[in-house]
């Protein structure tokens, strides 16, 4: 049976209301809430119905980040992960941390651990960058399998169906393997009060990235952070004449 | 009992495909569905009254020969249709002012309107009244950070003023289902109630002042924006739940409270009521001061959004599920009253399963759920509604007691929710079309036992059209005499919104 290393990252909610710092050198996180990312929740919930069908033997979850990234390690927890392993990355490392240097972590991390399988989000909603698979994948020599929408576990292959600009595209990789989670995946459960409580006594290892040889070095810069252009008003138009006049005028008709 | 659960809902799968399509259908004009009411001795619109309005809101005055006007005659649950030829969208309270006058000087009745949101018809004419709509009214005049107090027109939108609030940390105070389409002069003018009444208050303890219209057009400047001020008579309350009968209300001063820096919402799965009547008391003792709201829905509701709306629950089906939500300054401090709360409660056996949501966008979705129940009952085709206040243990009682009677009769769910901490239940029966023998088989027995067991015939919808004949279930005659003393004083030729809230003498 596979062991899961299941990757989880603690972003801004999608609810929030984005502000932009004003010395453009990013957004405010400060007492902003947090959640864990949407497709990493995808995620998680793929690698626990994997152990309640008895395809997965353990799961684990990891996390880099500061402190609070252990609040999004228990919420897997409380979703039926077995064991957390939060990765702490503060301060200048944590503004510098990049998918590079998730993915080395995640990368020596499967090793350590023996895992079979590593399952992460396709992308996270605060960078977008849509790397970390990819790249743990490289770093480990091992087949990747992203944008899932299905996963069919065989003999040593599994199929999945990705999501692919075209359409869907189905593709057989041998395990081990590295893949990502998209939209339609799974409809992630909300953790419910038993396993909120069992939650808090499953293990929580701490790392440092140091601990598993990855050096956080910073491979950019981020020059500035601005907010995208305030959106124009419309026009009232009095008549479909004018509004067709106005079409054409505007080169849509 | 899981046996006729699982018939039912095949049974209202079957059919609520098919119904669908007759809520597009419609509405039965009020005239023909009551055919006791009398049309009251008020002028008819002419050509000359048409021009009048034209001179006083250029451009803004909608009539049925050249514009669609169903939607302004219709109410949102579809129950009842006037038959309105004119439409007026006045822009300020002197609009409004110069238009009463002249509708008082002709004897034209008129209907006021804002989101048309209402639930017992109160928003929409009974037969031609003209429609005053004020959903152009929208400035928002003052937002004092000091004091919290806002100072807006009577057509803004709940939801836009909430979310122009939550920039300056301040939120509404109260919060209801139809917030992204009602507006709060007729917030004001019902005394909304909503899903934190029992944290923040009733409108009538937020509405600091407001600017009102007579029916004769002199406008009463009562805004007050003072949390203290006690110089004579406290005119704006007269207004405010007095459902347009009184005045117009054009502009209004609201108290608002500061955002919380932490709210949590628990979804809680149990068994029975009396789990449920134990629990609400555990949560007033461990949570006291954070709790912010307290509601119920049953399984028939909870089945009626998943089948109607689409949705998914937090958790398997349950008879009773609970919603509570703390409001606190402390993530930390609210955490721990929530973890001793839960716990008490699961070890009691009281709670079957919950989850806990303090992530935005779980919240939103979340209390969503118990939102959109109003909608997914609708969809079924039909809706009797009722919105009663009962004592605590009584809350959920009207159910067992109609349940049999009703589905014997056709009807398709039977079900309750609503604001279990203030002791207000909502009472929904619901059928594919609209049925008078289903409508006298629940009216007036629950007003009679709303009565019996001294509630409230309507807790916080009003009383509108639909309940005016049931007034006396809750009022005495002389109380129902002294408003009508007063309504003679304010509009001695009843031209304000008739046929509702006092009954047909």
């Amino acid at each position: 049976m596979a062991r899961v290393l299941v990757g989880v990252k603690r972003v801004i909610d999608y609810a929030v209301k984005i502000r932009v710092k004003p010395d453009k050198s990013g957004v405010v996180t400060e007492g902003v809430k947090h959640s864990m990312n949407p497709f990493d929740e995808i995620a998680v919930e793929e690698a626990v119905r994997m152990k309640e069908k008895k395809l997965a033997a353990e799961v684990i979850a990891v996390s880099c980040g500061p402190t609070q990234a252990q609040e999004t390690l228990r919420t897997a927890l409380a979703m039926g992960v077995d064991k957390a392993i939060h990765v702490e990355v503060t301060g200048k490392d944590l503004d510098t941390l990049q998918p590079i240097h998730v993915s080395k972590i995640l990368a020596k991390l499967a090793q350590d651990e023996k895992a079979d399988l590593v399952i992460v989000g396709k992308q996270a909603i605060d960078d977008d960058c849509n790397q970390t698979a990819q790249m743990t994948a490289a770093l480990l020599d091992w087949p990747q399998g992203t944008f899932a929408s299905k996963i069919e576990k065989g003999d040593g292959i599994l199929t999945i169906v990705r999501e692919i600009d075209g359409g869907l595209e189905t593709v057989k990789v041998k395990t081990p393997a590295v893949l990502s989670a998209d939209l339609r995946l799974n409809e992630p459960r909300y953790a419910t009060l038993p396993n909120i409580m069992k939650a808090k006594k499953k293990p929580l290892k701490k790392l440092t990235p140091k601990d598993l040889g990855v050096e956080i070095k910073a491979h950019q810069e981020v020059v500035s952070v601005e907010d995208p252009p305030v959106r124009q008003a419309g026009s009232i138009v009095p008549d479909v004449d004018t509004l067709a006049a106005k079409l054409k005028e505007g080169g849509f008709a | 009992m899981q046996r006729i659960y699982s018939s039912s809902l095949q049974k209202i799968n079957q059919i609520s495909q098919k119904c669908w399509k007759s809520t597009s259908t419609r509405v039965e004009l009020t005239q023909v569905r009551y055919p006791k009411l009398k049309r009251g001795n008020y002028s008819v619109i002419s050509d000359k009254h048409i021009s009048t309005f034209e001179k006083i809101i250029p451009g803004r005055v909608l009539t049925s020969a050249t514009d669609d006007l169903e939607s302004f005659n219709t109410d949102w649950l579809r129950t009842a249709r006037g038959n309105s030829s004119v439409v007026l969208k006045p822009k300020s309270t002197e609009e409004v002012s110069e238009i009463l006058k002249f509708c008082n000087q002709e004897r034209l009745a008129v209907c006021p309107q804002g989101g048309n949101t209402g639930l017992v018809a109160g928003s929409v004419p009974v037969f031609d009244e003209v429609i005053l709509n004020l959903s152009l009214m929208r400035k928002i005049e003052s937002i004092d950070t000091a004091s919290g107090v806002i100072v807006c027109e009577a057509g803004c939108i709940l939801e836009e003023l909430d979310n122009v609030l939550r920039e300056k940390d301040l939120m509404m105070p109260l919060d209801l289902g139809a917030k992204g389409s009602c507006q709060i002069g007729g917030n004001v003018s019902t005394n909304a109630g909503g899903l934190r009444l029992l944290r923040y208050g009733s409108m009538h303890a937020n509405t600091l002042g407001l600017i009102a219209v007579k029916a004769d057009g002199t406008v009463v400047d009562a805004l007050n924006c003072l949390k203290k001020d006690n110089t004579g008579y406290a005119l704006h309350h007269l207004f405010v739940g007095s459902e347009g009968t009184l005045g117009v209300v054009t502009k209004v001063a609201i108290q608002c409270p500061r955002v919380p820096q932490a709210v949590s919402l628990m979804f809680l799965g149990l068994s029975d009521f009396a789990s449920v009547m134990e629990t609400t008391q555990r949560a007033k003792g461990f949570l006291g001061e954070i709790l912010s709201s307290c509601e119920l829905m049953d399984l028939e509701c909870a089945d009626a959004v998943v089948q109607n709306m689409k949705l998914k629950l937090p958790l398997e089906r349950m008879p009773f599920y609970m919603l509570l939500e703390t409001s606190g300054s402390n993530a930390a401090h609210d955490e721990e009253k929530l973890n001793a709360f839960l716990e008490a409660v699961m070890n009691q056996g009281l709670v079957m399963d919950g989850t806990v949501i303090t992530e935005p966008s779980r919240l939103k979705a979340v209390w969503h759920l118990r939102e959109c129940i109003a909608e997914a009952l609708l969809r079924d085709g039909y809706v009797y509604k009722y919105d009663v206040t009962l004592p605590a243990q009584k809350f959920y009682d009207l159910v067992p007691f109609f349940n049999d009677k009703l589905k014997e009769a056709g009807a398709l769910r039977c079900c309750a929710f609503g604001h279990l901490g203030d002791g207000n239940v909502h009472f929904n029966v619901t059928s594919t079309e609209f049925s008078y023998k289903l409508l006298g088989l629940i009216e007036p027995s629950i007003y009679e036992w709303t009565s019996k067991h001294r509630g409230s015939i309507s807790a916080e919808h009003g009383i509108g059209l639909k309940k005016r004949d049931f007034l006396k279930f809750s009022k005495t005659a002389e109380a129902i005499e002294m408003m009508r003393d007063i309504k003679q004083v304010m509009d001695p030729n009843g031209i304000l919104n008739p046929y509702k809230v006092l009954p047909a003498i």
